[in-house]
């Protein structure tokens, strides 16, 4: 009895029993888990199998990043579906952080309505649920912009109406090579200019415009090249053609509805990160910098932004988790995200619920993961380096 | 070993309580109440009236198997379902009877284990479009945009119509009929696919249904019907029977107005004495129902030709295929006998 009672009362055994305890109650809850599904499957004559992924889905898609035709498998339906989550991620979480950062610098302006502009914005944005968000911009689009037939022209070559918003498509032609030969030796010019100009500048502290150089680089030697090859870029113009437009580049409704309502209603949170870095930031990094001479710009971005950075990356990072993962709400409009192939139609069509609900769980796990691991990576690199 | 032992104790235990709730009309009757899954709202088939209670022809068929087992038309809760959800609903045990114009079709009989029980509406998969399009015939659809419910047999017929006609078009997926009628009134798509009947269901909610027409062609065979989990065959069978009871009334002639009177005589007509209690009918004891469970459903929700003519001629649907085989239609009901 004293033995175990000196086992109970060594605080490094004791640690190791609960632990075990808890190991063994966790493993029996995941077990039980596992055999409830295995039963009640049982009972319902069901048996898990994911053959279905390899039988064709039968139903079309309208938009898809890579070719597709209903004769094509569940799972390929699944990958265009992540596909298109992707897209309207990538979309939404530059929207949002571009947004975000103006709107966080904003709304510490000294100018009164600018500032009181931003925090009504983000009041009002973050305070209503993103679900309306997406069915208003769904919504006003549907509803007001006009029908095909009647859309809003700019320059009769781009075209606005309740089917999308449609651009003319560049198309490359013969010689379009001389273009992209330049732009990668303008490119190259950029990073060793810059480099030169960093070394240049911490030996001897005297600046180059760098930025400016090195974006006309960019900027004008391709478009050198395009003129000396003879302009190789044609233009696919949409036009009405039947019921809708063809050709050119288009962009439906929904994802333009689910790009701006998650943008936008992304951007209220982010405008709040890095209102709260700034600030995290001591007043007197400000003032120092100030009082040796640099411009309100140049302390921004040399001073305070850098240290700031440190501060809002991590919750950046869960704004671009939240953002991705509230994609998933596209299926409220029609979208065809991975939530509206895999774990919609083609649920409903193989009635395999347990099986395609666990392929999507299990893909937004590993998305989600990937991009905290990404943002990690970014994190590690701007935290402070202790030297 | 000791985990092929505890998975035997756990099938043992689910073993046990399946034969204890083995019988769903035992459940139903526990219960007092039948659970049916309905539609979210769909014209003449189940939608609230404006006193806010389900009606249709799909809820009076839910009415009718409560008159069978419960001797009460009354005694239903109603569960509605989209058509993504409906068959989870349906094998998570929220109902009953899935009573929510369900195509019966190969894989969803066997493959999803669930037991259709008959037809009561023989339907197909027709297009409707605003008759300022211009459009006369579904081959002239040539790049539309196309509103489908999403979940349905709806939008694999449309890809193998559309793909055999070699047809271009632009699908846009949509939850539920309400959502789709919204769209198509914004001008969102040009034409709207559903099964016909839905399509006249969705035409009479329009202010001006005269503006819109049904293009001629039927691109599916779209066999509505009860579901069942499958399993416990004396349900199937209740249910089953209950349909063709209401059918046999409509081809006998019995209807609420005369049930009664022709229950409470001997009738020339065997088989009238046989569905409505007078003589003993074979078996019925083997279903669990009363000798008046077919005088229950006929008083109280009606035949199947006055549930048809109630619910789904303001919508101007025709009988078509959906007459007794006598008036050349497809209903053919098997003796009660």
């Amino acid at each position: 009895m004293t033995f175990f009672s000196n086992i109970w009362r060594n605080e490094k055994s004791r640690e190791i029993i609960v632990q075990i305890i808890v190991l063994f109650f966790l493993g029996w809850f995941i077990s039980w888990l596992v055999m409830n599904v295995n039963a009640n499957f049982e009972a319902l004559g069901k048996d898990i199998s994911f053959e279905f992924l390899f039988i064709p889905a039968g139903y079309d898609i309208n938009q898809y990043l890579i070719d597709y035709d209903s004769r094509d498998s569940h799972l390929r339906a699944g990958i265009v579906g992540l596909l298109n989550t992707g897209l309207v991620a990538f979309f939404g979480i530059i929207l949002a952080t571009l947004l975000g950062i103006a709107l966080g610098i904003i709304r510490l302006s000294k100018n009164w309505l600018a500032s009181k502009i931003a925090y009504w914005y983000v009041e009002f944005t973050r305070n209503v649920p993103i679900l309306l968000h997406i069915l208003l911009w769904h919504g006003i689009i549907i509803n007001t912009l006009p029908h095909p037939r009647k859309a809003i022209s700019l320059g009769e070559v781009t075209f606005l109406s309740n089917r999308g918003f449609y651009i003319p498509k560049p198309l490359a032609e013969s010689g379009i090579e001389l273009v992209y030969l330049f732009l990668v030796v303008a490119i190259i010019f950029s990073i060793l200019f810059a480099k030169y100009c960093k070394k240049k500048q911490d030996l001897t502290g005297i600046q180059y415009p760098v930025f400016w150089i090195n974006f006309s680089v960019i900027f004008f030697l391709p478009l050198i090249a395009f003129f000396l090859s003879g302009m190789p870029v044609s233009l696919e113009i949409p036009a009405l053609k039947g019921f809708n437009f063809r050709g050119g580049m288009h962009m439906s409704p929904e994802l333009a509805a689910l790009t701006f309502a998650l943008g936008i209603y992304t951007a209220a949170f982010i405008a709040e990160i890095v209102r709260a870095g700034i600030l995290a930031i001591d007043n007197g990094q400000r003032e120092a910098a100030e009082s040796i001479g640099l411009k309100p710009s140049k302390v921004m971005n040399l001073v305070i932004l850098p240290q700031a950075r440190r501060v809002i990356i991590p919750p950046l990072t869960s704004q671009y988790l939240n953002l991705t993962k509230n994609s998933s709400l596209a299926i409220a409009i029609g979208y065809m995200d991975l939530v509206a192939t895999l774990g919609g139609i083609s649920l409903n069509q193989t009635g395999r619920e347990m099986e395609t609900m666990l392929i999507v769980m299990l893909i937004y796990l590993s998305v989600s993961l990937s991009i905290s691991a990404l943002m990690n990576w970014y994190n590690s690199k701007v935290k402070l380096v202790g030297r | 070993m000791k985990t092929k032992m505890l998975l035997a104790g756990v099938t043992a235990g689910v073993m046990f309580a399946g034969s204890v709730l083995a019988s769903t009309l035992d459940d139903v009757r526990a219960r007092g109440k039948l659970n049916c899954i309905i539609n979210t709202g769909l014209a003449g088939f189940a939608a609230p009236d404006d006193k806010g209670n389900w009606t249709g022809f799909d809820v009076d068929f839910c009415r009718a198997v409560a008159a069978a087992t419960l001797g009460d038309a009354d005694k239903v809760n109603y569960t509605t379902a989209t058509g993504k959800t409906r068959f989870t609903k349906l094998a998570a045990g929220e109902g009953e009877i899935l009573s929510r114009n369900t195509t019966w079709t190969f894989s969803r009989d066997v493959d999803l284990s669930q037991t259709f029980i008959g037809v009561n509406y023989y339907d197909g998969q027709g297009f409707m479009v605003p008759k300022s399009l211009g459009v006369k015939s579904a081959k002239g659809l040539d790049g539309a945009s196309v509103c489908i419910q999403t979940g349905t047999t709806t939008e694999l017929n449309l890809a193998e119509y559309f793909k055999g006609n070699n047809i271009k078009y632009n699908p846009v997926p949509i939850e539920t009929n309400a959502e789709a009628q919204e769209l198509y009134k914004a001008g969102r798509c040009d034409v709207y696919t559903t099964d016909a009947s839905g399509l006249y269901a969705t035409m009479m909610s329009f202010d001006n249904p005269s503006d819109h027409m049904v293009l001629p062609e039927i691109v599916s065979k779209e066999p509505l019907g009860p579901v069942v989990r499958h399993g416990d065959d004396q349900w199937a069978d209740i249910v089953s029977w209950v349909l063709r009871a209401m059918m046999a009334a409509e081809e006998k002639g019995i209807t609420s107005k005369n049930v009664k009177e022709l229950a409470a005589k001997d009738n020339k007509d065997k088989e009238i004495n046989r569905l409505l209690g007078k003589d003993p009918l074979q078996g019925l004891s083997k279903l669990g129902l009363s000798p008046d469970w077919a005088v229950n459903v006929i008083s109280q929700v009606g035949n199947y030709q006055e549930s048809f003519e109630k619910h789904l001629f303001p919508l101007t649907i025709k009988r078509g295929m959906n007459a007794l085989y006598r008036d050349g239609g497809l209903h053919y009901i098997p003796p009660i006998k």
